[in-house]
């Protein structure tokens, strides 16, 4: 992929109030405009810019719209095949266990293909953050309904509507794994408003230093947007999200740590 | 080096070898009759200086492995062959992003559920790739214990040579025997993280990435390039054979792993009887002795395949042997080992029939 210089001069007579992190490369983001992932791949790539961990960070990248992350995270990637980024990342963490290792899936990803994984990487507790971008819907293969695709909503594969009838429901898989033992630190947040994405980045933030401790995996569910696969304009399909995605996917945390003293 | 004799299972043997040649993690999944390989080295991790986790399957495992193998770790996983094929998809990934790791199979009789009986009907899955993709397994045939545990160290070797997945086809009877083996020291393979590891990006280089994903058809090309350069280096350099008395043999026995053991005694028991036999055993299975069987067919008068399968290798022989003598094939299914008796009626059949007539 060609790399295009992207970073501006900073004008005389203005004041720089906001600039990319070394952590992201100088690759043009390859998604659709107004799309989740270019703000979540910022605030990760921000976090650990911010705390300083870019020499001691692996992510592992998934099969899905994200496929590419390791253009644009400036950082040592792996990726991996559909479903598995969680064993990949089980892999790297085993035999780097004082590495920070984050996973990073989209819907179809992490709760279809790769529940087996998913599943078992956080009842093993393992030490890494899983991101979990959460848009209902297969977007890389064209909009195909996804696991989390809302009831009646219109995917090529539900073109009438989702059928709970026919082909079930839309599966709440952080509630799921909120139950395991394995799991530390399980949030659900979203980047569709400033508000909601200084909150995600208070999380992600969270997710990485939790993960020193070694006491179990932080998993983050970040509901986004599919403008394209959605059939929307960004800013409608923002207010979408927040119409029908946060009914049946609330934000906020859902496990959190049990603070010294106060048991379970 | 000194070695320490030891009496074991074939699958102890192996999973001991892999301490010594310090293999640095092992991810696995329970698989009658493999399980001992597991099994061991949990009762050994505490005691060592290695790790292994089970894993929820084998599909799992594979992508532990991948991951692990890029982390820079000399790795290894095993298997039997219904667990091998759910592996297959991550061995493909593995072979594309060039990952160096062991991979061992415990054959049974397939296919389906099959039986876990010994056979040899993987040796298609094992050399002509059992995944998507052109490539190929280093694929190691031992046929005794001893084989079982010393291939542990040449598959690493090799492995880390080629930067790609070698593989220890082995079957049921060699895993659960139990044989006098001589093994190496611990230590005696030592290992460096590689450069291209994915370890943490320090400031001073680009970001490593492991990845088997070139969306631009020019790109993906070059990298299969690059891959069957590798495979013709292989063949080139690293075949390896045993050859027992074909020199003057007028009927040459090719048989691998197990079969090979079985078909040497038939050729001891049909010399008795004054009949010329011979046998070429390969070792590497990938890359196939081809030249060395091209050599044999010059002087011998006819082969007789022998394998644990309907029919397998003996394609590579008639390819190698390529038209120019006649190649017979002798096999039993299902989990069934012939004895070497069966085997010398079969050598005594095509004696009469196509040697006398021969001559």
């Amino acid at each position: 992929m060609e790399t295009e210089v992207l970073t501006p001069e900073v004008q005389e007579g203005f004041d720089c109030v906001y600039n990319k992190p070394d952590t992201l490369t100088d690759t043009r983001f390859h998604y659709c405009p107004g799309c989740g992932h270019g703000v979540a791949h910022r605030l990760l790539m921000e976090v650990i810019a911010e705390l300083g961990i870019q020499e001691e960070t692996i992510g592992v990248a998934p099969v899905g719209c994200s496929v590419f992350a390791y253009h644009y995270m400036n950082i040592d990637m792996q990726e991996a095949a559909h479903g598995r980024a969680s064993a990949v990342a089980t892999g790297v963490k085993r035999v780097l266990p004082d590495k920070y290792v984050f996973s990073y899936q989209g819907d179809g990803d992490l709760a279809a293909i790769g529940t087996a994984e998913t599943i078992h990487t956080v009842n093993r507790g393992e030490n890494i953050l899983m991101i979990f971008i959460n848009n209902g819907i297969y977007g890389m293969t064209g909009g195909q309904m996804a696991p989390t695709t809302l009831a009646n909503m219109v995917t090529s594969t539900s073109p009438y509507g989702r059928s709970t009838e026919w082909a079930g429901f839309p599966l709440k898989i952080t509630e799921m794994l909120a139950m395991l033992p394995g799991a530390y630190y399980v949030t659900r947040q979203a980047v569709h408003t400033p508000n909601s994405v200084r909150k995600a980045k208070k999380a992600i933030k969270l997710g990485f230093e939790y993960q020193k401790l070694k006491r179990g995996t932080c998993f983050i569910e970040i509901v986004s947007n599919c403008p394209s696969g959605w059939k929307m304009n960004p800013v409608d399909s923002n207010k979408w999200l927040e119409a029908n995605m946060l009914t049946m996917y609330p934000l906020g945390d859902i496990k959190v740590p049990v603070k010294e003293g106060q048991g379970e | 080096m000194e070695r320490e004799i030891r009496l074991m299972k074939g699958n102890e043997a192996m999973a001991e070898a892999a301490i010594r040649a310090g293999m640095k993690a092992y991810f696995g999944y329970p698989i009658t009759p493999q399980s001992e390989v597991m099994e061991y080295l949990f009762e050994q991790m505490p005691k060592r200086n290695f790790k292994v986790l089970q894993a929820e399957s084998e599909v799992a495992a594979i992508n532990m492995i991948y991951g692990a193998a890029g982390s820079g770790a000399r790795v290894m996983t095993s298997s039997s062959s219904p667990g091998m094929s759910l592996m297959q998809e991550g061995i493909s990934y593995i072979a594309a992003a060039e990952l160096p790791c062991l991979l061992a199979n415990i054959v049974r009789g397939g296919p389906g559920l099959g039986t876990i009986q010994p056979s040899q009907g993987d040796y298609f899955q094992a050399v002509k790739g059992g995944g998507h993709g052109d490539y190929k397994l280093i694929v190691l045939a031992p046929n005794s214990v001893q084989e079982m545990a010393d291939f542990v160290f040449d598959g690493f070797k090799l492995a880390e040579k080629f930067r790609g997945p070698a593989m220890i086809l082995s079957d049921g009877a060699l895993g659960q025997m139990m044989e006098k083996v001589a093994l190496l020291p611990e230590g005696s393979l030592p290992h460096t993280v590689p450069a291209w590891a994915a370890t943490g990006k320090p400031a001073n280089r680009p970001p490593n990435v492991i990845t088997s994903l070139y969306i631009e058809p020019e790109k993906m090309e070059m990298i299969n390039h690059t891959l069957q350069a590798k495979y013709k280096q292989l063949q080139k350099e690293e075949v390896r054979y045993e050859d027992y008395q074909t020199e003057d043999a007028d009927i040459v026995l090719t048989a691998f792993g197990l079969s090979s053991r079985i078909c040497q005694k038939a050729v001891d028991l049909a010399r008795e009887q004054g009949i010329k036999a011979g046998l070429l055993r390969p070792i590497t299975l990938f890359p196939f002795p081809e030249k060395k069987i091209a050599e044999i067919a010059e002087t011998a008068k006819v082969f007789l395949d022998v394998e644990m399968n309907a029919g397998q290798m003996v394609e590579d022989v008639r390819l190698a042997v390529n038209g120019k003598k006649p190649v017979y094939f002798k096999g039993r299914m299902g989990g069934i080992i012939p004895s070497p008796e069966e085997i010398l009626h079969e050598i005594e059949q095509i004696s009469e029939q196509v040697l006398s007539y021969q001559n």
